[in-house]
């Protein structure tokens, strides 16, 4: 609705939009008032706490209108198709301003106590779910020590009494009867659709990945290009803070020039005025912008994901690139010269950002949630393999792990050290998604930056992908057929000893030679080839289509198998649509909501929260909310069972 | 190809450490992967770091089993080259012959080989992708891929200069280039597979019998200089330790 290239409509457009900064968002006048009121103090940097008047605003110089300038060729963005993905974005209003944290605080600081929590209060929550009943004998070998010096937060009768009254009856008889009414209407049967078409979407979805052309040297074929670069739902921009174009997702320099330069503009004319730009609408389109020292990152979506979300996507691309160049490094080259051109020392990391960028724009459990999924295994097997690990651990080794199609097997670290999510999340894309190392056969020694662990040096690791099937042999040669199958396995040993090459081989020799003898290649092979499980396996009946369960104190989470609701990606899009929905409501600040209920024509969902763990889930709408609850409950009662299968808890530490 | 399993006769078998280096995207790692899996892959993404492989190759006296680094293009990995080209007992260094720079590149790597490698490293000077430069000259480029029995005379094979479509780099030129060095010298497509089995089987003619030691032969656990290392390796003093403490229980 909103032509940005339309005069006319440019107001109507300034209203739509939303700008916010870092200080708390105000309205176009407040601006222009305060401006005049703080013109004396320009330069000032305690400016802030002068005045009370002016506490809540930086001082700026001169009197900047109340928003940014429009070019012309903002026009971008309504030239693109409506989408259902028709941006219903939560604006976290107290966004902290921008840190060099590298993933959600809250995730990281639950770790341990929350494994706690359930022992101790488990007399408290008996009603309401017999957590933990049947979990406190178990609890007795490795998780001792994680439990020692766990404090306690008290959320039992909280919880309880929420879920009570969520739970009421009086709502699901008005959504029973929706749900027929449709059912007549449609004639097909209402619980089989859980998403409402949307062709347009579908359509855009669809092309999402394609490359755009190549620009005709006369130019020719300029209009259909762009129309191409526009229908894409999703771009990153990386730039310096210069300006110089480092990275975009879609269309070449030849065709971002322009959007680069209004980019560059919008974050400067607020940065001129010490304050920061952070995310903005326009139309159906979301802005995050995250600037980093010498980089600003800018996500552009028109999917459902809220601003945190975004923030967490341009914070992995950021870890990616400090990942190929350390911090310092990356800092000295901008020291020298400030419009230093960073797309020189990054040559060939550019697949490592575009996997990364896709793996988000097709929807990622695990970057939703910072969270890794682990193999299932039984506790003992998953035993046998740690001590196996242990066992042939070489002197120089920092971390091992084994990662089967993404989902970690089994990690070895030192005690000091725990694994950051969001550097195995670099790593598996680097040997998951983007194909340079897997393809390549053979072992890879790959000199790499993990930002979470230490940012300012380089680490080396082994890499060796296993044939299953005769795992003593090398993998030399990958069949083209299996390229990007999920189910390789990787024994990844990383080392900061740049020399450890041959070291860590003889250590993966090793390793494979003795899990072949206590049967564990066959119980990983085993593992691999049953895939997730459905949720009718995980709990017969369950009317549940599909559910994420994060357990917050071990950073993991486990879901049940794509198949066979959502088998394209589209049908999985559609799905992390609703996750990111669900995701962003339930962690609105400040309210943190514990439950969230949301119903749609065509489903119904739960998020629910507590310090423990974070579940999502949904159904058809036929479902009831006393059903739905109820299989929640028993998810959850299911994951207290098997926890220490679905999770690798403590893992070999030495 | 030259390939393992031809002879079952026990033959001297002795492995060579070789090195392939050379500017991104010349080609490196499809030439290993024509050489190894006798394959090869449009648009491969590019390496990280390096890759290490093993091939067989057979000659009538002994068998050579290389153990290859194939090393990644880009400049930020340069300083990690010395620790694979040292010990190295042969060297590919490759350039592009539609790229002018490359064979600048190549010069570099050439040089600082002679000046920092072991003394006896074989080199080899390898233009690669061929197949995009041979429009009519094509006759002459090789006597064809199959005679792989691989004579040391192997690199006397003429190439013409014709120039062709995409070629920037006259044959001649690098052949004159690689002659006053004393290089090995081959054009390649890995690709179509031209010359590549016959670059290996060069270079395993000319590793002189002496350096070849046992099947395990000078590996390359040594120690290089720690100049290289302190720029990179900047851990922390603690995390450098962190492995070495707690037992191994």
């Amino acid at each position: 609705m909103n032509r940005l290239s339309k005069p006319e409509d440019l107001a109507s457009l300034g209203s739509a939009s939303t700008l916010q900064t870092e200080a708390t968002p105000q309205s176009g006048d407040s601006i222009g008032k305060k401006d005049f009121a703080t013109e004396n103090s320009i330069g000032n940097e305690n400016g802030a706490s002068t005045a009370t008047s002016v506490e809540e605003q930086p001082s700026r110089e001169g009197t900047p209108p109340p928003l940014p300038p429009r070019p012309k060729n903002l026009q971008l963005l309504d030239g693109r198709p409506q989408t259902s993905g028709s941006l219903k974005v939560s604006r976290p209003s107290l966004q902290s301003k921008a840190t060099t944290q590298l993933s959600f605080a809250d995730t990281q600081s639950y770790s341990d106590e929350s494994r706690d929590t359930i022992s101790t209060d488990a007399g408290k929550l008996k009603s309401f779910t017999h957590l933990g009943k049947d979990r406190i004998g178990s609890d007795a070998d490795d998780s001792i020590s994680i439990k020692s010096f766990a404090p306690t937060i008290d959320i039992g009768g909280d919880a309880e009494s929420l879920l009570g009254e969520v739970l009421g009856d009086q709502e699901k008889d008005v959504i029973k009867v929706l749900g027929k009414q449709f059912d007549g209407m449609s004639g097909l049967s209402i619980s089989d659709v859980l998403f409402s078409e949307d062709a347009q979407f579908s359509q855009a979805f669809e092309h999402e990945f394609d490359e755009i052309e190549d620009m005709a040297a006369d130019g020719s074929n300029e209009e259909a290009i762009v129309t191409q670069w526009r229908s894409k739902l999703k771009h990153f921009l990386i730039l310096s803070s210069a300006g110089k174009p480092i990275y975009s997702r879609h269309g070449d320099d030849q065709l971002i020039t322009n959007y680069t330069g209004v980019v560059q503009t919008l974050i400067s004319f607020y940065q001129g005025m010490s304050d920061v730009l952070k995310s903005f609408t326009a139309g159906d389109v979301r802005f995050v912008v995250m600037s980093k020292g010498p980089l600003n990152l800018v996500a552009i979506t028109k999917l459902v994901e809220s601003d945190a979300q975004l923030r967490s996507q341009l914070d992995a691309l950021y870890m990616q690139i400090l990942s190929t160049l350390t911090l310092p490094s990356m800092e000295r080259m901008f020291a020298n010269r400030a419009n230093y051109d960073l797309r020189r020392p990054l040559q060939g990391t550019k697949t490592l950002l575009s996997a990364l960028a896709d793996g988000f724009t097709r929807g990622s459990p695990s970057t939703l949630l910072t969270a890794l999924e682990c193999l299932k295994l039984r506790k003992s097997h998953r035993q046998v393999v740690n001590n196996t690990l242990l066992k042939t651990r070489s002197e120089n080794l920092l971390y091992g792990l084994i990662v089967a199609g993404g989902k970690l097997v089994s990690v070895v670290r030192p005690k000091k050290h725990s694994l950051h999510p969001g550097d195995l999340h670099l790593i598996f894309n680097m040997l998951f998604e983007a194909g340079s190392v897997k393809a390549g056969g053979g072992e890879n020694w790959i000199p790499l930056c993990l930002p979470g662990f230490n940012n300012t040096g380089f680490l080396y690791m082994y890499v060796s992908f296993l044939n299953l099937d005769s795992p003593t042999e090398q993998v030399e040669e990958r069949p083209a057929s299996s390229h990007g199958a999920k189910d390789e396995v990787a024994i990844l040993l990383i080392s900061a000893n740049k020399e450890g090459f041959f070291e860590l081989r003889e250590m993966r020799d090793d390793l494979v030679e003795q899990l072949q003898k206590n049967g564990s290649i066959e119980l990983i092979r085993t593992a691999v080839k049953k895939g997730r499980m459905s949720c009718t396996d995980i709990v017969p009946g369950s009317p549940l289509r599909h559910f994420l369960y994060k357990s917050r104190g071990n950073v993991q989470f486990t879901m049940p198998s794509f198949e066979p609701h959502f088998t394209s990606d589209l049908d999985r899009r559609r799905l992390l649509n609703l996750y990111h929905n669900l995701h962003s409501n339930i962690h609105t600040r400040p309210t943190h909501p514990k439950v969230h209920h949301a119903t749609s024509t065509t489903n119904i969902s739960l998020a629910w929260m507590t310090p423990l763990f974070e579940l999502y889930c949904v159904a058809p709408i036929t479902t009831s909310r006393t059903a739905l609850a109820q299989a929640a409950n028993k998810i959850i009662q299911w994951v207290r069972r098997e926890e220490e299968r679905v999770f690798i808890i403590g893992g070999a530490v030495f | 190809m030259a390939d393992s399993g031809a002879a079952s006769a026990p033959k001297p078998s002795s492995s060579v450490k070789l090195v392939l280096l050379g500017e991104a995207a010349v080609g490196k790692s499809s030439l290993v992967m024509r050489f190894v899996n006798n394959d090869f892959q449009e648009n491969k993404e590019p390496t990280i770091g390096a890759a290490f492989l093993t091939q067989k190759c057979n000659l009538p006296t002994r068998t050579i089993k290389f153990e290859i680094w194939d090393t990644a293009g880009q400049e930020r990995f340069a300083s990690l080259a010395p620790m694979y080209y040292r010990n190295a007992q042969a060297a590919l260094v490759v350039y592009d012959i539609t790229k002018a720079s490359s064979l600048q590149k190549a010069q570099h790597w050439v040089a600082e080989l002679q000046r920092q490698a072991s003394p006896g490293i074989v080199i080899a000077l390898v233009g690669n992708k061929f197949d995009l430069a041979s429009a009519n000259p094509a006759s002459d480029a090789s006597t064809g891929g199959d005679d792989a029995d691989g004579t040391a005379t192997a690199e006397e094979e003429e190439d013409v200069d014709g120039e062709s479509d995409a070629r920037k780099v006259p044959t001649k030129t690098a052949k004159a280039y690689a002659d006053e060095e004393a290089l090995l010298f081959f054009e390649t497509s890995a690709k179509t597979g031209l010359n590549v089995a016959e670059v290996f089987t060069a270079i395993a003619n000319a590793i002189p019998e002496t350096s070849l030691k046992g099947p395990r032969g000078v590996g390359g656990q040594t120690n290089l200089g720690r100049q290289e290392d302190s720029a990179r390796v900047n851990l922390t003093g603690a995390n450098a330790q962190g492995p070495k403490e707690g037992c191994a229980c």
